[in-house]
Order: structure tokens, then C-alpha cells, then sequence
């Protein structure tokens, strides 16, 4: 798998960091920190450029088929 | 019929040719007592103690693919009860008991061998740790033993003693774990409790839940719809889909989980060594092959397979502790989907829908789970509790606090 930092360029996955969900409030602290949608097909998701820049991208990828679909720097 | 050695001699004077099916093939009723979803090694045990403990025989087993084709065959057949958490000791104690005595439950060979798993220790602290939890599987009953260098050495002498990285300075040793043919444990429970009447339905999808007014009335499937008292969701790897049509969220993230296997080779591990430490583990199939694995690849994924960075991981910590396997070639490596619960641990329990039961998120640890998974659930559904050894296993655990958290990584699926 691979993923195309938008600072770095295009990376062996084991460069990055993943820390899961993009989607980080749900609604109350036990929902936020417990529950997980865990959808089948694409999955938006935050990764760090361990090995890199060290910023936090957010991923979409497709998790049956692991296509990553887009790469953007979180929070923007 | 019940199989003897007498049987097999018979059998073999006649060619064989007198064998019939393990269980039958029957179309769905339009109504049962009970629906199990998913005929993996869990829904399965599930329905031969639901016949063969408390009488409920009025039972479907329904199964989106093929009995076996699921988690229960793609597994490293591992059998160990070496927990220490309150909640989880007890009921992986309980289960290693009904491994023991599960071939003649069963009438049928599940190959349960008591070869012995080593975990290995690399330092004074991680010797003290193990031997923390060692005292707390003693003081519960059950066997297990601390070796020191010299009696890991004894014990494991194809491993590196020379390591520098990871010097092997002790381990803890439970002789009655092992490991168990898979496939068989899933072909048993099939049939026995295909001969105690429950209907086993393969090819057979649900596709959704009949619920009015917050009470659970049957379920809807690729072969029509089925009536049903109680529905049970038993589904490794699929567990938020299907609890999602029913409007349940879960605390669980779906992770892949590689396994290699390499060419058959004559007997050369004789046991079950976990080098925790460096995320490997590996134990030798009857016919010859080193079965090992590591760590999720440690992203969400639903491929039923991994990448190479994992593999080349394991391979290296493979080679460290054990330098002779570099001689041995590959044969083939696979990914199964573990439902990775937020603890660590597994869930069995009543949902907020009357009659609806949920049993998931085991991680990668469902396997040597199977007979006492099956017997607690089946319980649970008979008579609307858990018995006292899975009675920690509560879906509310997360919201009241009473977590079961044996690594203590926290809300990190991909950690535990």
C-alpha cells in the first residue's frame, strides 16, 4: 500500500503512523472514544508521516480492496 | 451413526464406500425457536449446546458462504488459557477444560494435542511480569510453570540463545495448551448438532431484521424470510454490518490478521513459542508445516489479506529467534478479519432489542474460545443469562467502565 503525501510525495505506507477513524466526535465522550462506524468499502481515516514530515494526513481508502482514493492534511 | 475403530476397520474392508454426509442440507423453515447467524466454529458450538444442554432443537444455523470457510479455517488452531484479567481467566480456563474432552463430546476427532506454549521472556522485568500472571493462573487452579534459561533451553533448544537484541532469559511454560485441527472442530459441532435436529442452512445471507416495536420477530435472507423467537448474531469479521441493520453501533474496528505456513518438514518444534516481544509465534502442523503469525497489519481492513510490510516483519522476527527457519521455503500466507473490540476482549451478551443476542469482537483470540463461546451463548439464550465464567463479557462494559483491557493499551484496537 501506498500513500501520496501531499508534502513528500508518493510513500511506502510503513512510513506513516495510523491512528484510525477520521471521524473523532461522536456526539458524547463514550460514543467519541468506544463506538466506531467500521464501514465496509471507503474509509476516511488519520494517518502520521512517522518517517516524513511528521504531519497528519487524512486518508481515504478503500478498506476491502486497500485502493487509497485521496490524501489531504488533516484538519484542512 | 455414532463412529468406532470398529466403523473405520469396516469402512476400510468395503472401500470406503459407506461414509455418509456429516449433516444435512435443508431448505430454511419459515419459523424456528431460535436463528443463529453465522455457521462459523462459534454459531456452531452455539447450536449443539443450545440442542444438546437445554433441549432447544426447534434451531437454524444460517451461513452466508460455506460451513469451515470462514474465521474458524483460517485460524493458527491455538488452544491456550494463559490469561490474566478477571473476566477473561475464568472463562478461557473453562474452555480449555471442554477441549479436553471434546473429541468424545463430539464422537469426533478434533485433534486437540496438549503440546505445551512457551511465551518467552527477555528481561528481569518481563520475567516478573510473567511470573505475576503465572501466580494469578495458579491461584485460580489451573497448570502452568516458570522456566528459567537453562530449562527454556532444555525445553526449546532450536531457539537463539545468542541474541544480543533479545536475550532469552527465561519463559512461562503451560503444558496443557496446544493446538487443534480446525476445520474438524468446525465439521463436529456441525454434525452433532445436525444430528440433534438443528437445521444448518449454507448459502444463506441475511440481509436484514424484522424489529417492530423494539422487539426482534425474524430476519430477512437471500433464501426468504424466516420467523424466529430469538435471533443470535454470531458473525466474526462481519459484526457491525450485521449489527448495523439492526441499528447497533459496536466498539469495534475491523483488522486483518496474516498467517504463513511453509513447506512440510519433519518434526522440529514440538510446542507452541510466543516471542511476544517481537510480535511472532509459531507452532509445527501434524502434517509437517511451520504454522506462524505476528501482529495486525494495523489498519482497518475487510481484504482477507495483508501487505508485505507485516510479512517481512514476522519473517525477520521469525529469523531472529528462530535462525534455522531461513531454511525453510514459504508455502502460503492469508488474511483473516478479526473484529477488534475496544478492550481486547469478546462480547456476549443481550442487546436493547428483546430477543436479539449478540456474541462478537474476539479479536484474534476466537478460536481456543469456540466450546465455551457456544456453551455460555447457548445459555445465555436458553435462559436469558450468562453463566458465572462469561458473565464479564457484558456490550455495557465500555459505558459503565468495567473494562477488560489485558495489554492496558486503552481505545487502540490495533494495539491490543
Amino acid at each position: 500500500m501506498r500513500i501520496t503525501c501531499p508534502h513528500c510525495g508518493e510513500r511506502d505506507s510503513r512510513e506513516f503512523s495510523y491512528y484510525g477513524d477520521a471521524k473523532t466526535a461522536r456526539g458524547s465522550d463514550f460514543a467519541s472514544t468506544y463506538l466506531r462506524d467500521n464501514p465496509v468499502g471507503d474509509h476516511a481515516e488519520l494517518w502520521q508521516h512517522v518517517m516524513g514530515c511528521r504531519a497528519w494526513l487524512e486518508v481515504v481508502r478503500n478498506v476491502s480492496t486497500h485502493e487509497v482514493i485521496s490524501v489531504k492534511e488533516a484538519g484542512q | 451413526m455414532n463412529y468406532s475403530v470398529l466403523d473405520i476397520f469396516k469402512q476400510g474392508l468395503s472401500g470406503n464406500r459407506g461414509w455418509q454426509p456429516l449433516w444435512r442440507s435443508p431448505a430454511p423453515k419459515p419459523s424456528y425457536d431460535v436463528v443463529i447467524i453465522g455457521g462459523g466454529g462459534h454459531g456452531l458450538a452455539t447450536a449443539y449446546y443450545l440442542a444438546k444442554t437445554h433441549g432447544v432443537r426447534n434451531v437454524a444455523v444460517l451461513e452466508k458462504g460455506y460451513i469451515g470457510g470462514g474465521n474458524v479455517g483460517r485460524n493458527t488452531t491455538i488452544v491456550r488459557a494463559d490469561y490474566g484479567q478477571k473476566g477473561n481467566s475464568a472463562f478461557y480456563s473453562h474452555s480449555l477444560k471442554l477441549w479436553q474432552g471434546l473429541s468424545q463430546e463430539l464422537n469426533f476427532n478434533v485433534m486437540f494435542s496438549p503440546r505445551g506454549l512457551l511465551e518467552l521472556c527477555h528481561s528481569d522485568g518481563q520475567m516478573e511480569s510473567f511470573s505475576r500472571r503465572a501466580n494469578m493462573i495458579l491461584a485460580r487452579g489451573d497448570a502452568v510453570e516458570m522456566l528459567d534459561r537453562a530449562g527454556v533451553q532444555a525445553y526449546a533448544p532450536f531457539l537463539n540463545f545468542d541474541s544480543e537484541r533479545f536475550p532469552i532469559r527465561g519463559g512461562l511454560l503451560q503444558r496443557t495448551a496446544g493446538t487443534a485441527r480446525h476445520d474438524a472442530v468446525a465439521w463436529g459441532y456441525a454434525r452433532g448438532a445436525d444430528r440433534l435436529g438443528v437445521d444448518i442452512v449454507q448459502n444463506c445471507e441475511v440481509t436484514g431484521f424484522d424489529i417492530t416495536g423494539g422487539v426482534v420477530r425474524g430476519v430477512e435472507t437471500s433464501r426468504g424470510a424466516i420467523k424466529a423467537a430469538k435471533v443470535a448474531i454470531c458473525v466474526a469479521g462481519r459484526s457491525s454490518q450485521v449489527a448495523a441493520m439492526a441499528g447497533i453501533w459496536l466498539p469495534i474496528e475491523s483488522h486483518v490478521l496474516q498467517a504463513f505456513v511453509t513447506e512440510g518438514l519433519k518434526p522440529f518444534i514440538n510446542t507452541v513459542v510466543n516471542f511476544g516481544v517481537g510480535h511472532f509465534y509459531i507452532s509445527q502442523s501434524d502434517k509437517g508445516g511451520l504454522v506462524f503469525g505476528g501482529d495486525l497489519d494495523g489498519y482497518n481492513s475487510y481484504a482477507q489479506r495483508g501487505g508485505l510490510g507485516r510479512m517481512e516483519h514476522v519473517a525477520e522476527a521469525g529469523m531472529s529467534m528462530i535462525p534455522a527457519l531461513g531454511k525453510a521455503r514459504m508455502l502460503r500466507s492469508w488474511g483473516g478479519i478479526m473484529d477488534m473490540s475496544m478492550d481486547g476482549s469478546p462480547i456476549i451478551d443481550k442487546t436493547h432489542i428483546a430477543g436479539l443476542y449478540f456474541n462478537g469482537g474476539w479479536c484474534y483470540g476466537g478460536f481456543k474460545a469456540i466450546p465455551a463461546s457456544g456453551s455460555a451463548y447457548a445459555q445465555l439464550l436458553a435462559t436469558g443469562a450468562t453463566p458465572d465464567y462469561a458473565s464479564a463479557y457484558r456490550l455495557s462494559r465500555f459505558e459503565t467502565g468495567h473494562l477488560i483491557n489485558e495489554e492496558g493499551t486503552g481505545a487502540r484496537p490495533g494495539l491490543h
